[in-house]
């Protein structure tokens, strides 16, 4: 059984960002970038899949610039077997991204798509159901248990409130939660094996896919910021500041 | 201007989160009509029939809807959406796992977690977890979006109810099936919903000493929640989670305990209308978002706190 997981390179979890001074975007001069956490459980529950036994080959694609090839070797070090790059300097939006990924989902016919559920820049939650769409497949998001059967997959959900399990039609499209599991660290012989593997580099441009953007950001400001607070003394002061002053217990 | 919105149910009764986006649509101008898809989900049309300031309530009702899988609830709103200049679905996990399935076939590039509408076709949204505001401008023709709950306040269900127009599914994808649900049983609200929610970080030092925690959110009625660090601790499980990478939750009091306050977990909190923060640590970086700071060892603290309640 083949998996297709589509990774992304984004700002890392622990960088703060802030919007440019003129608004245009956010600033990402000499900002860390890393595989995005989400993608990073997608890889780890394909690469455990493999290991079960249940899957053959794992391939890992992302669209973005060459320099995404970093993320698309931390993806190999996990223990994917071979990269795509759809390679362009455009801002793509999850419509564009989902229309690329079908058109190499075409070509290399996955039993299985795993992703992350979103990506922690864009914070969109989208491109998984859009491809799931577009392909005309079954799609289980934010996954937190999945099972690999004949045919079918079984996926637990992580819904507001509690848990849904569904039986999904195979090829689907699943999106990972973050209980599904703990990605492994790459160890060092495998990060040096992941630079032998295959990446192979297409230009986005040239698959025939229209992946203009539909959308214009007229501009990027820092939320209203807190007004300063108070400390107070005592567990008392506190109690009593909430019921009279805040009025919130 | 003619807006819908999906509605969000259990068949029987409306999720307060439909009357949030109801709000919402109202601020875009136009007619605003609410469709009620589902199974043996009449209730849920009638209720919907009685929300202030809607024009038309819209009902399809199919067994192959009984648990809102995307596939289906997506495949039924393509053959009705012609007619709208707006479809608006709450970011729930419900609407999520819709709207964007729903934009895709209609070749829409949807808007996520909108929290401001500026104009018909301009809208704020949270980006990098709120780090950041993005405002957002599109000229689709139809413009798809999900509504981030707490930044609108529900409308009014009233007494009077308009006509509910049913109109027929269509067959049935069987691609994918449902098998279970287990909703948490717990006295205690959801993160997402709850008004009042306390947190406990790695400071907690052990899962057994939730329990202090647990027995204060019985007593306010509060949700329970935790840092990423007291999830990678093991005290408590990854649903706790409120960041960044976790639950993003805005309630009127967000009572933060022995929680530093590491940017990931405040940009899954600092919405809240009024926050709290007890930490022995007076310069753990949770007091430049803390309304009121309690600097105090939280385990002479919560009981304190527990009795005067």
């Amino acid at each position: 059984m083949k998996v297709l997981v589509p990774i992304k390179r984004v700002v890392d979890y622990n960088v703060k960002v802030r919007p440019l001074n003129d608004q245009s975007g956010v600033d990402l001069n000499n900002v860390k970038m890393s595989i995005n956490p989400f993608c990073e459980i997608a890889v780890e529950e394909a690469v455990r899949l493999k290991e079960a036994g249940v899957v053959s080959e794992i391939i890992a694609i992302t669209v973005g610039t060459q320099a995404s090839q970093e993320q698309l070797r931390t993806a190999l070090a996990l223990g994917a077997d071979r990269a795509i790059l759809l390679e362009t300097n455009e801002h793509v939006e999850p419509l564009g991204i989902a229309k690329l990924l079908a058109k190499i989902y075409e070509n290399e016919k996955p039993d299985l798509v795993i992703l992350g559920k979103q990506a922690i820049d864009g914070d969109n939650n989208q491109t998984g159901q859009m491809l799931a769409a577009l392909l005309g497949i079954s799609q289980a998001t934010f996954a937190s248990v999945l099972n690999v059967g004949q045919g079918v997959a079984t996926v637990t959900r992580e819904i507001d409130g509690g848990l849904q399990t569904l039986e999904v039609n195979l090829p689907a499209v699943v999106t990972t939660d973050l209980r599904l599991n703990e990605p492994r660290y790459a160890s060092l012989p495998n990060i040096m094996k992941a630079k032998k593997k295959e990446l192979n580099i297409i230009d986005a441009s040239t698959l025939g896919v229209d992946f203009s953007p539909r959308l214009s950001t007229v501009k990027v400001e820092l939320p209203p910021s807190r007004a300063a607070g108070v400390k107070v003394g005592s567990v008392e002061e506190l109690v009593n500041k909430l019921k009279n002053e805040a009025k919130v217990i | 201007m003619k807006i819908l919105v999906v509605a969000e149910h259990d068949n029987q009764t409306l999720k307060l989160s439909t009357l949030n986006t109801v709000s919402a649509s109202l601020l875009v101008g136009g007619e605003v009509d609410v469709i009620v898809l589902g199974s043996s989900c009449s209730n849920a049309a009638k209720e919907a029939s009685k929300i202030v300031g809607i024009n038309n309530v819209i009902n399809i009702d199919n067994s192959s809807m009984a648990n809102a899988l995307a596939e289906e609830i997506s495949n039924n709103l393509v053959s009705v959406v012609s007619q709208y200049s707006h479809v608006f679905i709450p970011a729930t996990t419900f609407g999520k796992n819709i709207m964007p399935r729903l934009a895709a076939l209609l070749d829409v590039q949807p808007l996520s977690d909108v929290i401001e509408i500026i104009n018909a076709n301009t809208f704020k949204r949270p980006i990098y977890a709120g780090s950041c505001l993005a405002t957002v401008q599109t000229n689709q023709e139809l413009i798809i979006a999900t509504i981030r709950t707490t930044a609108f306040d529900p409308v009014k269900i009233g007494d009077s109810t308009i006509p509910i127009i049913q109109q027929d599914a269509q067959n049935s994808l069987a691609i994918s099936r449902f098998i279970s649900e287990e909703l948490a049983k717990s006295e205690r609200p959801e993160l997402t919903a709850a008004k009042i929610i306390i947190s406990g970080g790695r400071g907690m030092q052990s899962g057994d000493n939730f329990s202090l925690l647990e027995t204060i959110a019985d007593k306010l009625g509060a949700a329970v929640g935790a840092s990423r660090a007291a999830v990678d601790s093991g005290f408590v499980p990854n649903d706790y989670q409120v960041g960044q990478t976790g639950k993003i939750v805005a309630p009127n009091l967000y009572i933060a305990v022995g929680i530093s306050g590491a940017i990931q977990h405040l940009a899954g909190m600092k919405d809240s209308k009024v926050i709290v923060a007890i930490n022995k640590d007076e310069d753990a970086p949770i007091f430049q978002v803390a309304d009121y700071g309690l600097v105090a060892d939280l385990f002479k603290a919560l009981p304190e706190f527990e009795a005067l309640l």
